[in-house]
């Protein structure tokens, strides 16, 4: 359905027909109080050349940097037949396309994606998406403690390996809703030590435990252990997973015993730009028997009265338009059309192709940690094997590396010291680096070698 | 005009209530209610053992189109479930004073029956929500 804008003169006879003279006067219900006409902060408007010049001097800020950044989105490779599709009328302005009879299309793109991340995830089913990873964990954590029958006291246990935004707005969106957050401390080697979980039990049996794997820092965690450690418990696991890294990595649906209950994570990975930050979708997927606790949409595939095959919005009644304040969330809406991009994506490279990008991050990440560790003064920051991300620990503070090396063209890493660590020393001295398969050889050469020269500046040494 | 049997006892909130021979107390929910629902998808029952006092919330009755609480018509604890209705929910709309009961009750004290509605008074209820 194509966007038809009203004409003055539409508009005219529309308030004719109802008797104002002025839109406004459809708002004359709002208390005089309320309306201001103070928006001093708000500029006049430019004229479409005016704001494209402004908008491409603003866009050259962020080109030509190779990107080595991570911490949960990635700059991996779009095909270029992903968003050609995606960008067609069809998906890019169609407006809440969730009609049975008008948008079959759509609804069948959606059911392909859950089909797909459920099959990902090793589990049984999945919604049609959140709107990211961390708000994902959020709603994956209200899910837990209301499918939870056993252990009802709403006590969730988080690694601290857990990316820490994902941790902070999960706090921020169960603040009120009589879930206690706490937390599972690191040893000394970055990961959750499963002999050590005994330790956190108190008169409160947890009604979830919550592991990223890799964890924020591209670690591998002791999944199969903490799993079956958290159901001997009754608590149910939540596993927060990039979806890239299940082209190699076990499935959540085979950890432990029994598999994890709920997988959530965020879909960047697959076809969607980094973009400054956004925007992304979130995936949530569960075990069938925690079906009817999943928040927002979901998209079934039936029959019509002839018997032909047809999609549609599925399980409506826990939503919010129908259940209201006891709905499973106040989640509304998905992310379409970056779910629409995932699902392409996912088509085009398969199983196969996923698998073999992973193993290209995998392999290229490792080549460059070994590289940076020979120089003197970098060390790991933790021990143990990676995925795909890796913190080293430098001898200076991590900014006067990566100043220098953005000079250059690189933009080399994340400091830790941005993120709230466990311990201050997770976040002195201490860079995240990402290699995605885009990563070059030329790339990572340029890489060292500017690494190399800014480590000489800032510790007076030769390398 | 739904169908209301004159031996039951009845919620405003639409379930019914039946004293067993054994003392128990046996709940469902009305032709009326089963009627608005349409045609009925899922039950979330309460869970055996669990104690409720009357009109707490014991549990969800989902429709394709609505979500409805249900509520025990009298306290008590619970003693039995209607497993029947895991994979044949539609038995709600095909029996609902039969084979479409939800839960029985230990009742705290049956007595309390007295205190709900009879057929008649029932009737009316449902004539002033139509």
């Amino acid at each position: 359905m194509p966007f038809i804008p009203h004409t003055q003169a539409d508009i005219d006879e529309m308030l004719d027909e109802i008797g104002i003279d002025q839109l406004d006067a459809l708002f004359d219900e709002i208390p005089a109080g309320l309306i201001s006409d103070r928006l001093d902060n708000v500029p006049d408007g430019m004229s479409e050349m005016a704001m494209l010049q402004y908008m491409a001097q603003h866009a050259e800020q962020d080109q030509g940097y190779t990107c080595f950044l991570g911490g949960g989105s990635y700059d991996h490779h779009i095909p270029s037949a992903v968003w050609d599709l995606t960008a067609r009328g069809e998906f890019m302005t169609a407006y809440t396309p969730y009609q049975a009879e008008a948008s079959q299309g759509t609804l069948q793109l959606i059911y392909e994606y859950q089909s797909m991340m459920a099959s990902l995830t090793g589990l049984d089913v999945s919604n049609a998406s959140v709107y990211d990873g961390a708000s994902g964990l959020a709603e994956a954590v209200l899910m837990a403690v209301r499918s939870n029958k056993k252990n009802k006291a709403g006590r969730v246990l988080i690694a601290q390996s857990v990316h820490p935004h994902y941790t902070q707005t999960t706090r921020n969106i169960v603040r009120n809703q009589n879930v206690d957050i706490a937390p599972i401390a690191l040893s000394d080697n970055g990961l959750v030590d499963p002999a050590a979980l005994d330790g956190l039990l108190d008169d409160t049996p947890p009604s979830a435990v919550i592991i990223q794997q890799p964890n924020f820092f591209g670690g591998l965690e002791a999944v199969d252990a903490i799993t079956d450690w958290a159901h001997a418990q009754g608590a149910l696991v939540i596993a927060v997973v990039n979806p890239m890294s299940l082209g190699v990595l076990k499935a959540p649906g085979q950890w432990g015993e029994q598999g994890a209950d709920i997988a959530v994570g965020d879909g960047q990975p697959f076809g969607v730009p980094m973009a400054s930050g956004g925007p992304s979708f979130g995936f949530i997927c569960a075990r069938s028997a925690f079906m009817r606790q999943l928040p927002g949409r979901i998209i079934g595939r039936t029959v019509d009265l002839e018997g032909r095959v047809g999609y549609a919005l599925t399980l409506q009644a826990r939503e919010q338009h129908i259940r209201r304040g006891k709905a499973t969330s106040n989640i509304c809406t998905n992310q379409g059309l970056l779910v629409t991009a995932g699902t392409i994506y996912m088509s085009l490279m398969g199983p196969q192709g996923i698998r073999e990008t992973a193993l290209d991050c995998h392999r290229k990440s490792n080549s460059l940690r070994q590289r940076l560790l020979a120089f003197d003064g970098v060390t790991d920051f933790f021990d143990g094997p990676t995925f795909h991300e890796f913190a080293v620990r430098l001898p200076v503070p991590a900014s006067r590396i990566l100043e220098p090396m953005m000079a250059q063209g690189i933009l080399a890493g994340l400091n830790l010291a941005d993120f709230v660590g466990p311990e201050q020393k997770h976040r002195s001295n201490g860079m995240l680096v990402a290699v995605t398969e885009k990563r070059t050889e030329a790339e990572l050469d340029h890489y060292v070698e500017a690494f190399g020269q800014a480590l000489k500046r800032a510790t007076g040494v030769s390398a | 005009m739904s169908d209301i049997p004159a031996e039951l006892k009845y919620a405003a909130t639409h379930e019914w209530a039946r004293l067993e021979e054994d003392g128990t107390v046996t709940v469902g929910i009305s032709d009326h209610a089963q009627s608005a629902l349409g045609d009925v998808v899922y039950i979330e029952a309460p869970e055996v053992g669990l104690t409720i006092s009357a009109q707490e919330e014991a549990g969800v009755v989902e429709s394709v189109k609505a979500a409805s609480d249900i509520y025990a018509p009298i306290g008590g604890t619970v003693c039995a479930v209607n497993e029947a209705l895991t994979d044949a929910p539609e038995i709600v709309n095909q029996d609902p004073y039969g084979d479409g009961w939800f839960f029985k009750l230990t009742p705290t004290d049956a007595v309390d029956l007295d205190d709900l509605l009879d057929a008649e008074a029932y009737a009316e209820v449902c004539d002033t929500e139509d």
